[in-house]
């Protein structure tokens, strides 16, 4: 099973003929993932050859799908360009876009979301500013390192993609059936609980690793659908809890204002509803072996 | 980015938000000739960005020219709350009937925008939203449609507004929007929006906060910025995501999570080493290549308080054979500047080829260790030394 992407998935790249989205429609293809062509309206009916293989390159979303049957759309445009591009995926009724770019301003993630209501929600975006979702063994749409670990049991979700990233690698000889980088800005596609209650409905997933950080209030309302929603086993990890207030860190999203969106505050959320809290991502990790080892 | 008073008060006027007269002055000389410019009775107010100014003595009224020079005599220099004031801004006096509250801000919560707004002004928004929460009104704003009139009126109805009024402060509801949007803001706030004894509606006070993400669509070159730590504004002229704090173990990592997670992780292990603390937050971001890396060595070594520095990367992107020459290159080129010691933790892609450049190369100050929280440890005892 794995959540939102699979074997099934057919993937098509928003920008692959930049060089960010050519080196990551590379290293995709050499992970396993089907990608079945690329979007970009000025070099429409070309193809590219990447490791082989030849894309066709389409001058729409909808085009895209349309010849290839593609279902998911993975996004490496200019932050200038990045709300068109969210914009197009949502009217192609594209099942799932995954938004890579880091930097878009705030009002474009506010209006497409907003769009994407509108238009009833046909569309999962998944970020922005995320390292995307991988299912190790079926298909991976983003940037995260395909051979990290293979599949297993956990489901990750996390707002960082580094701590994505170390966190498989901690639970490697265990596996994943998702993991899942949600995005570390303020208006995202794809929140925690999005996650949960997708991993809770997954039979392959048994346990799940939570990852979260200072800003917003996403670990909280986590915490409190866990409460009433998942029955699974949840280990949680918050990032930042030495960040002074006022300051960004790194995540346009990750800022303590005021006494809102501190790493206590959550850490106390999670452990309000029974979610045992790492002090560290090896600690985080060690809990999750625990909980494994259990079953 | 957060605005200071007198810079959201000439956004407000250049989107016909109605404003009073506001000049700014450095020295009490500039307030005594923005007074005179003025006329009659005007306020003194400090430039700082931070709340209770009038407790702290940062405001002051003055009914002559000459005693705006002597109230801006003594605001100036003036430390609110750790901000110092070096700017004034010289307010046109208002006879104030009523005060009251609007703003429109991101709500990152519903993922949407939100306007708060009251008839009743004049405080804190947060003891108002306390003490009087039936009297502050909530409503969502939808990003794609904003505020239009029928909106601004739905509004000043919720907040307690009469129609009369409400005939009144609507069109500035819909002009403030106008600010939020095309600047790109997440907050615009106006406390206190107020109506004069002869029926004009004015913003007194205004709040309004810029999305970094967005400078790139703004042309914002002479705006006043806050003056940066020196090593802030060292890192930021060679594009490095910097955030001095204050401690003794400089930490670089890559990736903003895996970052704050170092900090963290420091600040555990420094609790057994003496209270040492992490330094600063560095974000190399996903290539780190020699180059980046000889820049943040470079700014967390001039760093007089830094005595170990944290190199932590987990090779996702990039490989950490690559990182490791990137450190043994930054190294090279840093010389005899790089005079602190490194501890350095590799996993991730190529470890064990980037473990290996590390120990060929040998160099007497960098000491590779395997995990993060052993690094962290012996970081920190380095830095309690």
């Amino acid at each position: 099973m794995a959540i939102f992407l699979d074997q099934n998935s057919k993937i098509i790249v928003q920008g692959m003929t930049g060089s960010e989205g050519m080196k990551h429609t590379q290293r995709m293809l050499k992970g396993g993932s089907n990608i079945v062509g690329g979007v970009n309206p000025r070099k429409a009916g070309e193809t590219v050859e990447v490791d082989g293989k030849t894309l066709p390159i389409f001058g729409s979303v909808a085009e895209a799908m349309k010849e290839t049957g593609a279902n998911v759309t993975v996004m490496f445009v200019p932050p200038a360009f990045a709300k068109a591009a969210m914009i197009e995926a949502i009217d192609a009724e594209i099942k799932l876009a995954v938004a890579i770019t880091e930097g878009i301003p705030v009002h474009d993630s506010a209006e497409a979301w907003a769009y994407n209501v509108s238009k009833g929600l046909k569309t999962r975006i998944i970020g922005p500013n995320c390292p995307g979702i991988i299912s190790p063994g079926k298909s991976n749409a983003g940037i995260t390192p395909s051979d990290i670990t293979g599949p297993g049991p956990i489901g990750l979700v996390s707002k960082s993609g580094t701590l994505t990233y170390q966190m498989m690698f901690e639970l490697r000889d265990i596996g994943m059936s998702t993991a899942i980088g949600i995005g570390g800005d303020p208006v995202i596609g794809t929140t925690h609980i999005d996650a949960l209650e997708a991993f809770q409905n997954d039979p392959e997933t048994k346990a799940i690793v939570l990852i979260g950080e200072i800003g917003g209030d996403s670990e909280e309302k986590a915490a409190a659908y866990i409460k009433n929603h998942v029955t699974k086993p949840v280990v949680a990890y918050v990032a930042g809890f030495t960040a002074p207030e006022g300051k960004t860190m790194g995540h346009a999203g990750a800022i303590v204002s005021g006494s809102a969106g501190t790493a206590q505050a959550k850490k106390e959320a999670f452990e309000a509803v029974g979610v045992k809290v790492g002090k560290t991502p090896s600690e985080t990790a060690a809990l999750m072996r625990e909980v494994i080892s259990s079953f | 980015m957060d605005l200071f008073e007198y810079q959201a008060r000439d956004l407000f006027e250049k989107y016909q938000v109605p404003v009073l007269q506001g000049l700014i002055a450095d020295t009490p000389e500039q307030a005594e000739a923005a007074a005179a410019k003025i006329g009659g009775t005007v306020v003194v107010k400090a430039q700082v960005k931070t709340g209770g100014r009038g407790k702290a003595g940062g405001v002051k009224v003055a009914n002559s020219p000459a005693e705006a020079k002597e109230a801006a005599s003594k605001i100036l220099g003036l430390d609110i709350k750790g901000h110092v004031v070096k700017r004034v801004m010289i307010a046109e006096g208002a006879k104030i009937a009523k005060e009251f509250y609007f703003s429109v801000l991101l709500d990152r919560s519903n993922r949407t925008f939100l306007s708060l707004c009251s008839v009743e002004g004049g405080m804190e928004i947060e003891q108002l939203a306390e003490e009087r929460p039936e009297a502050l009104a909530k409503i969502a704003i939808d990003a794609v449609k904003g505020i239009d009139l029928a909106k601004a009126l739905e509004i000043a109805k919720a907040g307690g507004f009469d129609d009369e009024l409400s005939a009144k402060v609507a069109p500035i509801f819909v002009k403030l929007y106008e600010v939020f949007k095309k600047e790109d803001t997440t907050l615009v706030e106006v406390n206190p929006l107020v109506l004069t004894e002869d029926g004009k509606i004015l913003a007194l006070d205004g709040k309004v906060s810029f999305d970094d993400n967005a400078e790139f669509r703004h042309e914002r070159e002479d705006l006043e910025r806050d003056a940066l730590d020196p090593l802030e504004a060292k890192a930021k002229a060679m594009d490095l995501n910097y955030v001095k704090l204050d401690g003794e173990v400089g930490i670089i990592g890559n990736g903003a999570g895996l970052v704050m997670s170092t900090l963290d992780v420091v600040a555990y292990a420094g609790a057994r080493h003496g209270g040492v603390k992490p330094a600063n937050f560095l974000d190399i971001g996903g290539g780190a290549s020699a180059e980046v890396m000889a820049a943040g060595l470079d700014v967390i070594l001039n760093d007089p308080q830094v005595k170990s520095v944290f190199v932590n990367v987990f090779g996702g992107i990039t490989a950490c054979d690559a990182v490791a020459n990137g450190i043994v290159g930054a190294l090279e080129k840093l010389g005899s500047k790089a005079s602190k010691p490194l501890v350095v933790r590799l996993d991730g892609n190529n470890v064990v080829e980037g473990r290996k450049i590390l120990a060929d190369a040998n160099h007497p100050l960098v000491t590779v260790v395997e995990t993060m929280d052993e690094a962290a440890d012996k970081a920190a005892a380095l830095a309690s030394k």
